[in-house]
């Protein structure tokens, strides 16, 4: 008898859990698009190059072409779909929106998810190579536009809006700070 | 209600789909759902030039949810003998599987269609083709000269005016120099994507291009079928850049559904695009300046070669960007092409102005040194009164303004002319300027304009919105020719059923679309009676701009702009680094300052990018691309891109109702120049092929 092609899997993707059986072959994104028709995540390039497909897994940014469906299962998904709380717009997708941070839309989402973990991991004290002072003990560097570019670079905008993206990022990161 | 007139034209208003698309609920092409949908996979050939001999199908048909595989043998046919919407005949790479020759590497051999796309993609990459192979070439390199040859397209080959040879002896400088640009891709966000379905008789194809009017009309002449019988969709975009048009993916999506009776969706992937999605031709360019010592051009002659395909004529038009920028007692300007085995090139964002300025921009900087005169200044004394070959009147010409403007903001004034005399640490720095232009140009549209009975109004045109804003340019513009807020006009755009309109091309989609809009929004206005009654159907006006649009005079009609750059240069690394940019335009009336600005700052972008990234290596021996993905092809990440600022002089098109003359392109034409020029004013070397990669810098020895 050969093996079986497919496997019966669990996902909790936004809070809720979808039940589905997915060919061992699909990615994580194609799961979300084609089977959830989750759509907001976009596929740029399905080979981890261009980050229009990142969410995050468990809180972490990650880029949903690069994992398959059967590997996410435990995990805990937030798509684009999933950032805003109800008709509220997450602080960082409202920035995109006020300072126009995007032109075509296409890897926006992407961008949102990764922006909305690079907060997180700044504020984690988490150093990048714009950092200067790397030691712990230096705390967290301040998030300049240099810090945003550097944390930002795996997610390509080929509309070139990076100027924009990089002033939204602040503002929201700003506005978190702030909050508290 | 108010009949006031309103000024939403020239105030910044945020993307009216902006939430669909930070939310992720706008649905681009292969996003849209459809019941019963197949999926179809391009299997394209692994030699650059030969014969199929055989497509191996029995092998996948067995495989799991194999549905079909179409080939040259079971194809259906298809008719090329046709003149298209932008006046030229198809590339007949989109005459999908018609014969046994391929003409290229990555060329399209067969469709793999399958219940799923993972059934699909595994068929396809198992299906066995063989080859009769013959031997391929693909080297462009400025020595193919002698086989070249001209060919007209939207601009004549050749032009001239009085005598080169002779103003270029009488001249006390001559600038002489040979320019590169590699191949380039497009590469939108969004892979190219298409579902195709036959409902009720007609055919069906939900797509993502730059103008459903274009796509649905290739469509029904390549399909022989009644154009009323095609229905192009394409909502949101996910960027284009000159790349979507018809294609392989509908073509293909076409086909299969015909076959299959079902809904069929075909998506590029990443690397497909590459080789069937079109690119820029590299091109060898040649420059010869000629002066008097002052500076004052006696001589401008500008050649540009390119390669083009064997089942396509593609012209780059890189040297036509010198036939309106600076006067000269004689002009000499020639655009020639030289066939290889390559895939067909195609536009690309300022296609012929962006390699055809970094050509002369550069020249214009190095005849600026020869003559020890400030580069702008230099500019400032060959600015022409008329069209310098056509002797046609300029509409507007507000260049030196934008010079001006640009170079108190930039700070230019205090700069040491001299190159590598500033140093900060390891990094030599360098400023460099250069003129942009782009022609405004426009073309016929219709539209149509609804009163809705609760007062609101809809406007239906065939526009695309790739990213640059005209569904929201668009709401402005209705807003204030009906005299109304915003908030009360809805903009529908993307499907051909909406009547023959522009694409978003050539600078000219918004201009177009916006006078045809603003006809019948006007009409409309002037229609309803104060108070009266709207029945339920609304009322409705339509307008076809094709008249006015013809009645235009002749003149020279362009946008142009002034590219300021500061670059730092690491010797030790060769290392490029553009530390500020800044862009002021003369272009037109400015409908939306938020996206205007995003879109002037993103061309700045494809520059940059230009000037030290892109390059498509294309292998001699296998006659396909090194690294031909979003890793081998480096397109400007966030790091690379300092704070960039873009803003524009007052210049209103006088014979345009709007004022618009079109800002798509002339953002980014200059701009490799311009870091070309800082690089030289950093190091004291004249980089005259791109990308201004490490090892060339390193090669040219950085702080000579």
């Amino acid at each position: 008898m050969p093996p079986s092609a497919s496997s019966d899997l669990t996902l909790s993707v936004n809070g809720e859990k979808y039940t589905l059986t997915v060919d061992h072959r699909t990615t994580l994104l194609d799961a979300l698009r084609e089977r959830l028709d989750l759509t907001g995540t976009k596929k740029g390039c399905d080979q981890g190059q261009c980050g229009a497909c990142t969410v995050l897994v468990d809180g972490r940014r990650s880029v949903s072409c690069l994992q398959l469906a059967v590997a996410a299962e435990g995990r805990e998904i937030t798509t684009i779909e999933g950032v805003a709380e109800g008709e509220r717009l997450h602080p960082v997708q409202q920035a995109f929106l006020d300072l126009d941070g995007f032109q075509c839309g296409y890897c926006t989402p992407g961008q949102i998810c990764s922006a909305i973990a690079v907060i997180e991991e700044h504020a984690a004290g988490w150093p990048s190579a714009a950092t200067g002072d790397v030691r712990p003990e230096a705390g967290p560097p301040p998030l300049t536009p240099e810090e945003i570019r550097e944390r930002m670079s795996g997610n390509l905008c080929r509309c070139g809006a990076y100027v924009s993206i990089v002033q939204a990022v602040a503002r929201a990161a700003e506005q978190k700070g702030a909050a508290a | 209600m108010t009949t006031a007139t309103r000024d939403s034209v020239g105030t910044a208003h945020t993307r009216v789909e902006g939430r669909d698309k930070v939310t992720g609920a706008a649905r681009y092409a292969a996003e849209v759902p459809f019941a019963e949908l197949a999926h179809g996979w391009l299997v394209l050939s692994t030699v650059a030039r030969g014969r199929v001999r055989s497509v191996e199908t029995e092998a996948v048909l067995a495989m799991p949810g194999v549905l079909a595989v179409l080939h040259h043998h079971n194809a259906p046919r298809v008719d090329t003998d046709y003149v298209g919407l932008l006046g030229v005949p198809p590339d007949l790479t989109v005459a999908l599987f018609q014969h046994d020759r391929v003409a290229h590497r990555g060329w399209p051999v067969a469709l793999v269609v399958a219940e799923t796309s993972e059934q699909a993609r595994e068929a396809a990459e198992s299906l066995v083709v063989h080859y009769e192979e013959e031997p391929h070439d693909v080297a462009f390199c400025a020595e193919r000269q002698t086989e070249a040859y001209t060919r007209d397209s939207h601009a004549p080959a050749v032009v001239r005016k009085g005598d080169l040879e002779a103003q270029l002896a009488a001249s006390a400088v001559v600038v002489d120099a040979e320019y590169t640009t590699p191949e380039e891709h497009h590469n939108p966000m969004e892979p190219h994507a298409a579902t195709a379905r036959w409902e009720g008789g007609r055919l069906e194809v939900v797509d993502s291009n730059q103008g459903t009017t274009w796509v649905a009309g290739e469509l029904a002449s390549l399909f022989s079928l009644d154009p009323a019988s095609v229905r192009v969709r394409s909502e949101h975009v996910g960027g284009g850049f000159g790349s979507k048009g018809v294609r392989a993916h509908q073509v293909a999506a076409v086909m299969a559904a015909t076959v299959l009776q079902r809904p069929v969706r075909v998506v590029m992937t990443r690397r497909q695009m590459f080789s069937l999605a079109g690119y820029r031709s590299p091109t060898a360019q040649r420059v010869r300046l000629g002066a008097d010592a002052d500076g004052r051009l006696r001589a401008l002659e500008h050649q540009s070669l390119n390669q083009t395909s064997t089942v396509y004529e593609f012209v780059e038009p890189g040297a036509a960007a010198s036939r309106a920028m600076y006067a000269a007692d004689a002009h000499h300007t020639v655009n020639r092409l030289v066939r290889l085995d390559v895939p067909s090139p195609t536009w690309m964002r300022a296609p012929g102005e962006a390699p055809g300025s970094f050509a002369l921009e550069s020249a214009l900087d190095e005849l600026a040194e020869r003559c020890g005169i400030d580069p702008i200044e230099l500019r400032v004394r060959n600015e022409p009164a008329a069209g310098p070959v056509s002797g046609l009147p300029f509409s507007s010409r507000n260049l030196v303004a934008c010079f001006e403007e640009g170079a108190r903001r930039f700070g230019w004034s205090g700069r040491d002319p001299r190159p590598g005399a500033r140093r900060e640490g390891r990094w030599l720095i360098g400023t460099g300027t250069a003129a942009a232009s782009f022609p405004a140009g426009v073309m016929p549209s219709t539209a149509a304009v609804t009163a809705e009975a609760d007062g609101t109004f809809t406007v239906r045109i065939n526009a695309a919105d790739i990213g640059t804003g005209a569904r929201t340019a668009l709401t402005l513009v209705a807003a204030d020719a009906l005299g109304v807020p915003t908030d009360r006009v809805r903009v529908r755009i993307g499907d051909s059923d909406f009547g023959p309109a522009m694409i978003a091309g050539g600078s000219m989609g918004t201009r177009s679309w916006a006078w045809a809009v603003t006809a019948a929004a006007g009409e409309l206005r002037q229609s309803l009676a104060p108070g009266a009654e709207i029945p339920p159907e609304g009322i409705t006006v339509r307008s076809d701009t094709a008249e006015a649009v013809g009645a235009l005079a002749q003149k020279e009609r362009h946008s142009f702009g002034a590219q300021f750059a500061e670059v730092a240069v690491d010797p030790a690394t060769g290392e490029v680094r553009v530390r500020r940019m800044l862009g002021i335009f003369a272009a037109g009336r400015i409908v939306n300052p938020l996206t205007a600005r995003n879109q002037l700052v993103g061309g700045m972008i494809w520059g940059i990018s230009m000037a030290l990234h892109e390059e498509a290596v294309r292998d001699r021996a296998s006659g396909g691309l090194y690294g031909a993905d979003l890793a081998g092809y480096h397109v400007a990440a966030h790091a690379d891109i300092p704070h960039i600022e873009a803003d524009w002089v007052d210049d209103p098109d006088p014979d345009d109702p709007v004022g618009i003359k079109g800002i798509g392109e002339v953002g980014m034409v200059g701009a490799a120049a311009a870091v070309a020029n800082a690089v030289w004013h950093a190091t004291g070397v004249r980089h005259r092929n791109l990308p201004i990669r490490p090892d060339r810098v390193l090669m040219a020895g950085g702080d000579a």
